[in-house]
């Protein structure tokens, strides 16, 4: 008897085998969308431990490392959120949210941190080398256009979603914006659809505005969408003036002003500029200033808190916009000022609010999408509209990857109760009045395809 | 007319402070050969010494006050500066008048650090080429800007002006200028004047200006020159110093201040003449009048940008023309 009943023949061999060959080639031409986490091993950096690791590219040395300071301590606490430590912040307050406080995916978040410089070849090699040493799956942070810009294209080029952090230009969602960046801070654009009837009822529709201008991306799309905005009013642009990057004696530029016939200042700087130029318009008496019949205004369109404490009494009484505040009264904001206030001793800026939300954005997105692939987490991202987070009903806009929210008008504080208290909100401006379409800007988003590292 | 005065005033202004500077610069080549990268970090510390006797001054009684509560449930924090309590109106005044107090504290504070940095460091690199002094006095200025932002932090600490001298005075009907910066401007020259009458009419200046003529024959005088000439480091560290301290008001101090005046300095010595004082001086004043008017709007619709290169290019003509600057002496850096 034989010890095969059916016996194999050469024929049945053969056939056997071809067989096999064909599944095994159909299961590698299979498309992909079949199977969920079909991405694995082809994207950058999937995480394969227990751990997942973000990256934190923030200026931790020169003229903005206190602002990176603060962005650091909120991934910090929100981290600590994520791993579900401390008292969970915004996370009990985002709606909807898929976020448990069990880390990410049930990974445990873990982060790693670079140093911009507020340079953008320094922030792109920090960036270069989280993600190529480090594992990073995800880069967020920063304080300036100019490097998110540089840092947003590195991250398209390699297939890593960058949050953006602080970056107020309107290049970074409009002409150069990427399909692998998101930004959740508000722009130029907003800054000058939100301050407009602000400005019209504090100083009506007959002015003479001078503006002096910082010599960079932003500061020219901030000067053009301010200018756009006091122009639809009525306003007379008298003369747009460009001042170098860190002049630090701005009296040069000041002193044409004075007999310009202008009545208001815009100043379109940001940091030390700010401060510098802020400091000594008031020095040179503008703001005790008659001109036209009609009291001399000083405008700052971009305001942080941190930068208010260099510029100390001089900002008294002057208008500007903000992203968000820690005075803001919404569930949100409350939770994440005790959250923040009860583990640093004081509040967050404006900077640590867009960068921990962008952290728990991200972690939702990746919840939401059910993997880290960037091309699912792009999706959940794009058009994704939540609230809890500060800034009441909020879009993450799927053309452009732009967050649309309110935009908080703030001025001076005259009478501030604590070294904190120097800004005060005078409006928020509804979402509906600072949505724009995003074909005027042009750019284009590209592809979101995945990229293996 | 009146923005052409107003520049004037403008150009003065930062010429007093470039010209403070450069004036120690040339001081510590003159006598010591020293090429100095540090002096922008001293400058720097001067101004510093107004940001720490200010803080001294506003140390504060912290009192808690358990019936209100701050936005993250502590509870509120009432601040109130002690001097003020111990004080009362006199110890607001002693606040407001920071800035002028800062000098008397800032003369010993700054001597004993320029002495110190020159026994301490400078002394191993007078024979050493001017390369290796650039090196390490730009290194040391890094290292203390460095320190100063792990102590102050990184944003500009607003100094205000004694209530006397703030705001703004009419000079003509139109033509309003910071009472602040008029106050910077005689200040310098009074300074710059000190200096010189020290150098011209005292028996140590006497030494000091023989020492950087001919430093082997003062020596065989049996005159310690090398003794001196560290006193004259601590001159020009006291007045870069002071010049720091009284320019807080103007540009709220930050740790990189320094930086920013350092190259234009060392351009105004370099136009000026290296070793000459006079040279320093006029430069300075020069330059920063030229760079105050191609600021104008009227220049810079003709000419865009020029008021960012017009130091560099005057410079780069005079040294053509002339290479050991305006007021310089044959042979010295010609080599």
């Amino acid at each position: 008897m034989s010890e095969f009943p059916h016996k194999p023949t050469r024929r049945t061999v053969l056939k056997t085998g071809v067989a096999g060959v064909a599944a095994g080639a159909a299961t590698v031409a299979a498309p992909m969308f079949f199977m969920r986490n079909a991405w694995a091993q082809e994207f950058c950096n999937m995480p394969t431990g227990g751990s997942v690791t973000l990256g934190f590219n923030v200026p931790q040395t020169g003229a903005y490392a206190d602002e990176g300071a603060d962005e650091l301590r909120a991934y910090q606490l929100a981290v600590k959120h994520l791993n579900g430590e401390g008292d969970g912040g915004m996370i009990n307050t985002m709606k909807p949210t898929m976020l448990k406080g069990n880390g990410v995916l049930g990974k445990k978040v873990e982060f790693v941190t670079g140093d911009t410089q507020t340079k953008s070849d320094a922030a792109r090699a920090s960036a270069k080398r989280m993600i190529e040493k480090d594992g990073a799956i995800m880069i967020t942070g920063g304080s300036s256009s100019g490097v998110a810009i540089a840092v947003q294209s590195l991250c398209q080029d390699t297939g890593v979603i960058f949050m953006a952090g602080l970056t107020h230009s309107n290049d970074t969602t409009g002409k150069d914006k990427r399909r692998y960046g998101f930004r959740h801070f508000f722009n130029a654009y907003m800054s000058g659809l939100a301050l407009g009837p602000v400005l019209e009822s504090a100083m009506g529709k007959d002015r003479r505005a001078y503006h002096l201008t910082a010599d960079y991306t932003w500061g020219w799309t901030q000067e053009e969408s301010i200018k756009n905005t006091t122009e639809g009013l009525g306003w007379e642009t008298v003369e747009a003036v460009r001042t170098p990057l860190g002049a630090g004696d701005f009296s040069q530029y000041l002193t044409p002003v004075l007999n310009s016939g202008a009545d208001v200042l815009i100043l379109n700087h940001y940091g030390k500029d700010m401060v510098n130029s802020l400091t000594q318009a008031v020095q040179f008496g503008m703001r005790d200033k008659q001109v036209n019949g009609k009291q001399f205004e000083v405008v700052v369109p971009l305001y942080s808190r941190l930068m208010a404490q260099g510029a100390g009494e001089n900002i008294k009484g002057i208008l500007g916009t903000t992203n968000w505040h820690w005075s803001l009264q919404d569930d949100g904001s409350k939770a994440f000022v005790k959250s923040f206030g009860q583990e640093y001793g004081f509040p967050p800026s404006q900077a640590a609010q867009t960068c921990y939300t962008q952290t728990l954005l991200y972690a939702n997105a990746c919840e939401t999408a059910g993997t880290f692939a960037p091309p699912a987490v792009i999706g959940a991202l794009e058009g994704f509209e939540f609230d809890g987070m500060g800034n009441g009903q909020t879009l993450y806009r799927a053309a452009d990857h732009q967050c649309f929210k309110k935009v908080l008008v703030v001025a001076g504080n005259e009478n501030p109760t604590s070294q904190f208290d120097l800004l005060q909100v005078v409006e928020e401006v509804p979402r509906e009045q600072v949505t724009y379409n995003p074909s005027i800007f042009g750019g284009e988003l590209g592809s979101a395809d995945a990229k293996a590292c | 007319m009146d923005a052409i005065l107003l520049q004037i005033l403008n150009g003065l202004d930062k010429g007093g402070a470039y010209a403070l500077i450069a004036l120690g610069l040339t001081l510590v080549f003159g006598t010591l050969g020293v090429v100095n990268f540090a002096h922008g970090a001293i400058f720097m510390l001067g101004a510093f010494c107004a940001v720490s006797i200010n803080a001294l001054l506003k140390l504060e009684q912290v009192v808690l006050d358990p019936t209100q509560t701050t936005a993250w449930g502590t509870p509120l924090e009432i601040r109130t500066p002690y001097i003020e309590s111990w004080l009362g109106e006199w110890g607001t005044l002693l606040i407001q008048y920071s800035v002028p107090i800062s000098i008397l504290f800032a003369i010993p504070v700054m001597l004993l650090i320029g002495l110190v940095m020159e026994r301490g460091l400078i002394q191993f690199f007078y024979k050493r080429p001017h390369a290796d002094q650039i090196l390490v006095t730009f290194g040391l200025a890094i290292i203390l800007q460095e320190i100063i932002k792990e102590i102050f932090g990184a944003n500009p600490i607003p100094q205000s002006a004694p209530p006397l001298v703030a705001g703004s005075v009419s000079i003509t009907e139109t033509i309003v200028y910071p009472y602040w910066r008029i106050v910077y401007l005689f200040f310098s020259l009074t300074l710059i004047s000190g200096v010189f009458a020290f150098l011209r009419f005292t028996t140590f200046g006497m030494v000091v200006r023989a020492g950087m003529q001919d430093r082997e024959t003062v020596g065989l005088l049996g005159i310690n020159i090398e003794r001196r000439f560290t006193i004259v480091f601590g001159v020009a560290t006291v007045v870069a110093g002071l010049a720091g301290v009284m320019y807080t008001p103007i540009l709220p101090p930050d740790y990189h201040m320094g930086m920013d005046f350092l190259v234009l300095s060392f351009v105004v010595v370099v136009v000026g003449g290296m070793g000459s004082l006079g040279g320093a001086v006029s430069a300075g004043f020069l330059l920063g009048i030229l760079q105050s008017f191609a600021s104008m709007n009227e220049v810079n619709s003709i000419l865009p940008g020029i008021d960012q290169i017009i130091i560099y290019l005057v410079a780069v003509v005079i040294l053509l023309v002339r290479p050991r600057g305006l007021m310089g002496r044959k042979g010295v850096m010609e080599d």
